[in-house]
């Protein structure tokens, strides 16, 4: 790259611009939205319990499970929910050591939306002011030594598409959940089907999450993004359409799905601890 | 509210003060100048009638004041746009103005930039290599989906305020490692052709800096053409570089699939 041969401007000083908008607001949206979040998630991860409800211990109440907690490997000690795919911890476990069914998981939808693009490009501006917005100057300190994703440690950013394999199994355990939240077990052990507010909860949850997941724009890369030529198969053209179509409302889809499944998990613990009633619809 | 010229159709105007840069390469400062605004005008309007009235020697560069040559690129309170293209009557009522050039270019004069870094990097881009003729007239085949995907980016005018507003290049000064988003587009848009047989992937990693760009969206905000740079040519290209180098799985496969040549 040839050398420009004029002084540019002066770098502005932090959070400096002409601008008379309200540039503030979008970043401090995302800082309260996605930071929230984060610090919700992460104290629910750490409660085990209050995940499920439902059960052969409540006959008559929809099973329904906390997205947080989805798959449970193994339930704690002293908790049966249903749902464990090898039952009670084992013994092997140290008991020194923390454990939480959702510790276990969490990290891999929390991996996919900290390294998915639009996040990346949200939360770099409100979290550290990279830039805090458009022509919004930038901390000083980074100046010349500026690395983007271009070194380590955002280099890493770039396994984004391991995480979206990893999501996408997840909406189908998802959509598991969604199913098992039609069904209730009776008194006499066996099982009875019907809806109440928290399965319309559990089947909402995965129809959002895979909209913004199935937007992804690594999944409209490898769909058919990767080839030049998109017209020499049909499916793929046809693929990459409907791709594009959820990548377009990317962000939309980003939001709605990160309040809705926090919502999920808020209703179910609320359910679990009581304080509110799971109501049957049918 | 000042009179209209007798004889004419009522024109009510608006007296707005206008704090427009004076300056060159070695520094300048912000000067006010009042102008009396008429419905209808844009931005372009009233730095002609400063021009016209009140500073004979303020430098801008304008062209074809439709939005299509890309000239009278400025900042117009602190936003990235074209001068030519943004009326009046979009910005805030009661309120001065603020008018001065693009920060990430450096001053030739007011609010004339030197944007000719550019087009040294465009020329260092490898050109575009078409296959043999599909056709025994001499031409090629090529569907719409495909023209699709790379016309958009042909509807580029070259105003640069997507290179403007980058951050790597405007706050960071990166020209000598990273090309700007207009150039990642004009890469993708080259790279996305069928027809085309040149591979430029190793170069936007190593040489062209897309690795710099942090996806902030800035240039897709500001681009007067509305393309998707960022969705539809930078993230794609970001796609096909973890496709070449990042992801061990990818390369694994290619290890057993030979690319096409």
């Amino acid at each position: 790259m040839t050398q420009t041969p004029y002084s540019l401007p002066q770098r502005r000083s932090f959070l400096e611009t002409k601008r008379t908008d309200r540039w503030w607001i979008a970043p401090l949206l995302v800082l309260a939205g996605f930071g929230g979040f984060i610090v919700y998630s992460t104290w629910a991860a750490f409660q085990a319990n209050n995940y499920f409800i439902g059960g052969a211990a409540q006959p008559g109440v929809q099973h329904l499970l906390s997205p947080f907690y989805s798959p449970v490997f193994w339930d704690p000690r002293g908790i049966t929910s249903g749902h464990a795919w090898f039952g009670e911890l084992p013994n092997w476990w140290p008991g020194w050591l923390l454990f939480s069914p959702a510790l276990l998981i969490l990290p891999f939808p929390g991996g996919f939306r900290f390294t998915c693009y639009y996040y990346r490009g949200a939360y770099y501006k409100a979290f550290w002011g990279d830039p805090a917005s458009c022509t919004v100057g930038e901390p000083a300190f980074r100046g010349l030594d500026y690395r983007g994703e271009q070194k380590f440690p955002l280099i890493l950013q770039n396994l984004h598409r391991y995480f979206l394999y990893i999501a996408i199994v997840f909406i189908g355990l998802l959509a598991w959940d969604g199913y098992q939240s039609f069904w209730h077990s009776n008194a006499d052990g066996t099982k009875g089907f019907g809806i109440s507010v928290g399965t319309i909860v559990l089947v909402l949850n995965p129809i959002f999450l895979g909209a913004y997941t199935f937007g992804c724009h690594c999944l409209r890369h490898l769909v058919g993004g990767k080839h030049d030529c998109l017209s020499c198969s049909k499916s793929r053209e046809a693929t990459y359409k409907r791709v594009s179509w959820l990548n377009a409302r990317h962000m939309l889809f980003a939001w709605i799905s990160l309040f809705f499944v926090g919502f999920t998990d808020v209703y179910v613990r609320l359910c679990a601890s009581g304080t509110w009633t799971d109501w049957r619809i049918l | 509210m000042s009179s209209t010229p007798s004889g004419s159709l009522p024109n009510p105007t608006r007296r707005v003060e206008f704090d427009v840069w004076r300056g060159d390469s070695a520094g300048g400062e912000f000067k006010t100048y009042g102008v009396d605004v008429a419905e209808g005008m844009v931005v372009l309007d009233c730095i002609h009638k400063i021009q016209a009235e009140q500073a004979n020697d303020l430098a801008v560069r304008w062209n074809c004041k439709a939005g299509k040559c890309g000239s009278c690129s400025a900042e117009i309170n602190g936003q990235p746009k074209l001068m030519c293209m943004t009326r009046m009557d979009t910005l805030p009522q009661g309120q001065r103005v603020t008018v001065e050039p693009m920060r990430s270019f450096p001053s030739i004069r007011d609010l004339v930039t030197d944007v000719s870094w550019n087009f040294r990097v465009k020329k260092k881009i490898k050109p575009f290599k078409p296959r043999k003729p599909d056709n025994a007239d001499g031409s090629w085949t090529m569907y719409q989906a495909d023209v699709d995907r790379v016309q958009e980016f042909r509807k580029c005018i070259e105003c640069f305020l997507c290179q403007d507003v980058c951050h790597v290049l405007r706050d960071h000064h990166k020209h000598d490692e990273f090309i700007g988003p207009r150039f990642l587009m004009y890469t993708a848009m080259l790279e996305m052709n069928p027809l085309d047989t040149e591979n430029r992937v190793a170069d936007l990693k190593d040489h062209d800096g897309i690795g710099y760009c942090n996806i902030g969206k800035c240039c897709t905000k500001v681009c007067p053409e509305h393309i998707g740079i960022t969705d539809n040519a930078i993230i794609p290209m970001k796609e096909r570089v973890v496709d070449e180098f990042y992801d061990p799985i990818t390369r694994l496969f290619r290890m057993f699939k030979p690319r096409a040549s």
